[in-house]
Parts: C-alpha cells; sequence; structure tokens
C-alpha cells in the first residue's frame, strides 16, 4: 500500500471512532452479547496499555543503578509509545469489530498483536543483557 | 441422569432430571464478567496513577510547576476513568441485557490513558 493510501485509510479509520450513526445505519445490532464481549476485549487491551504505561514509569523510577539517564529514558519513551499504540489499537479495533459483527463479515485482521509481542521480547531480551552484563551508569 | 443442556437456564428436579426455567439471565455471565473486566480495568488504573505520582514526587531538580500540574492531571485522568467505570457498571447491572458501550465512553476512555501517556513523556523527559 503507498503512504498517501495508508495515510487515507487512517484518516478513515480516525472518522468512523467518531460517527456512530455510520455504523449503527448498517447491518443488524448483533447478540448483546458479542457486543459485551467486544468491550471486554477493549478492556483488555487498554489494560495491556496501563500495563506498557506502568513499564514505562516503573523503568525511569527502579532501574537508576543499571541505566544512564538517556538510555533510561529512551526506553521509558518507547514503552509509554506502545502505550498509546496499544490505546489507539484497542478504540480502532472495537469499532472495527463492532462494524463486522453488525455486517455479519468476518472479524478484522490485524498485525498488531505480533507486532507487540515483538517489541515487547526486544525489550525484554534487552533488559537481560543489562542485567546479566552489568552496564551501570 | 440427564447431562445439562450446554448453554441454557435450567435446573435439577427432585428426580435428578433438567428442567429448562425460563429466565432472562444469561448463563454465561455475560453482563458480570464485563463489570469484573471494568474492575480489573480501574485496579490496573490505580497502579499507574500512583507509579505517576510516585514519579511526579521523585522528580530530581527543576520547579515544582510541572510536578503539581502532573499531578493534578494524573488526578483527574484517574477520578474521570473511575466515573466512567462505575457509570458503565450501573448500567450493566440494571439489565438482564444491557446496551453496548458508547462510542462516547470509549473515546472517553482513550483520551483518558492518551492524557495518562503525555503526562508520563513530560515528568520522564
Amino acid at each position: 500500500m503507498s503512504d498517501i493510501g495508508r495515510l487515507r485509510g487512517a484518516r478513515e479509520a480516525v472518522r468512523l471512532w467518531f460517527a456512530p450513526s455510520r455504523v449503527e445505519a448498517e447491518g443488524a445490532t448483533p447478540d448483546y452479547r458479542f457486543s459485551l464481549a467486544n468491550e471486554r476485549t477493549f478492556l483488555a487491551w487498554i489494560r495491556t496499555a496501563l500495563a506498557l504505561i506502568g513499564g514505562g514509569f516503573a523503568v525511569d523510577q527502579f532501574l537508576t543503578h543499571h541505566l544512564t539517564h538517556w538510555v533510561r529514558v529512551a526506553l521509558s519513551l518507547a514503552l509509554l509509545a506502545g502505550g498509546v499504540a496499544c490505546t489507539l489499537r484497542a478504540v480502532n479495533h472495537w469499532v472495527r469489530c463492532e462494524r463486522a459483527m453488525r455486517r455479519g463479515t468476518d472479524l478484522p485482521q490485524s498485525r498488531f498483536p505480533a507486532s507487540l509481542a515483538i517489541l515487547v521480547a526486544v525489550i525484554a531480551v534487552a533488559m537481560v543483557a543489562v542485567v546479566l552484563f552489568g552496564w551501570a551508569g | 441422569m440427564d447431562a445439562a443442556p450446554a448453554g441454557e437456564g435450567g435446573a435439577r428436579t427432585g428426580s435428578g432430571r433438567w428442567v429448562a426455567v425460563e429466565t432472562d439471565r444469561d448463563p454465561g455471565l455475560q453482563p458480570e464478567r464485563t463489570r469484573l473486566a471494568w474492575r480489573r480495568t480501574t485496579l490496573s488504573w490505580a497502579v499507574v496513577a500512583v507509579l505517576g505520582v510516585r514519579q511526579a514526587l521523585r522528580r530530581p531538580g527543576g520547579g515544582a510547576a510541572l510536578p503539581v500540574t502532573a499531578v493534578c492531571v494524573l488526578a483527574a485522568v484517574f477520578l474521570a476513568f473511575l466515573a466512567l467505570a462505575h457509570l458503565r457498571i450501573q448500567r450493566l447491572g440494571r439489565s438482564p441485557q444491557p446496551a453496548r458501550l458508547s462510542r462516547r465512553a470509549a473515546l472517553a476512555v482513550l483520551t483518558c490513558t492518551l492524557a495518562l501517556a503525555a503526562c508520563g513523556a513530560a515528568l520522564i523527559l
């Protein structure tokens, strides 16, 4: 997909967040239990975002003896950015699932969980390396 | 003895037979599970908000303006989320087939979480 196409897709997605009438106009209202399951998934992603944000705070507050100031700041900001991405994803996925259920189509596919897993794995490996080799500040 | 039919409300009679009972309650307890998911999320919020306040209090150097503002923002967004969760939990308990989460509530959760992250970035930098 070209960059312009991607930008247009993002704009379209954000417009969908703010336009409930556009989603509610199509298809049939799904079983309330499916909507509640979608809501719980949304909350689970919000908790993931909170865990990443909390991890960002924790890195800055508790790794003072292991990392220099700027490494700590970079790592914290990376975790905070991951939290922001998870939050945006939570709302986007919730809206898209709701729409798919109304239309009776397949639920949206996403590469996001795999990307997040890789990000978390990289940070975890970096932390193990820091602890093992004792990179003191 | 009959096996319990999956996914349907029922009760065992004296002779051990399952009979269907008319009920509005979802046997999968979806509203209750959703209510607990909101509770868990509020708990996570509390932990992160406390870490954020700790971050503001132990910030070395600089003026007091940023930490004070940050603590106020953290308290405000935590209370906002608490109120959102409370209202949603009340709605979930009101009817056996509760309405779905409103778009406005989802965007409010988004705003709270983004404000928390922005606050964190300002404190860490």
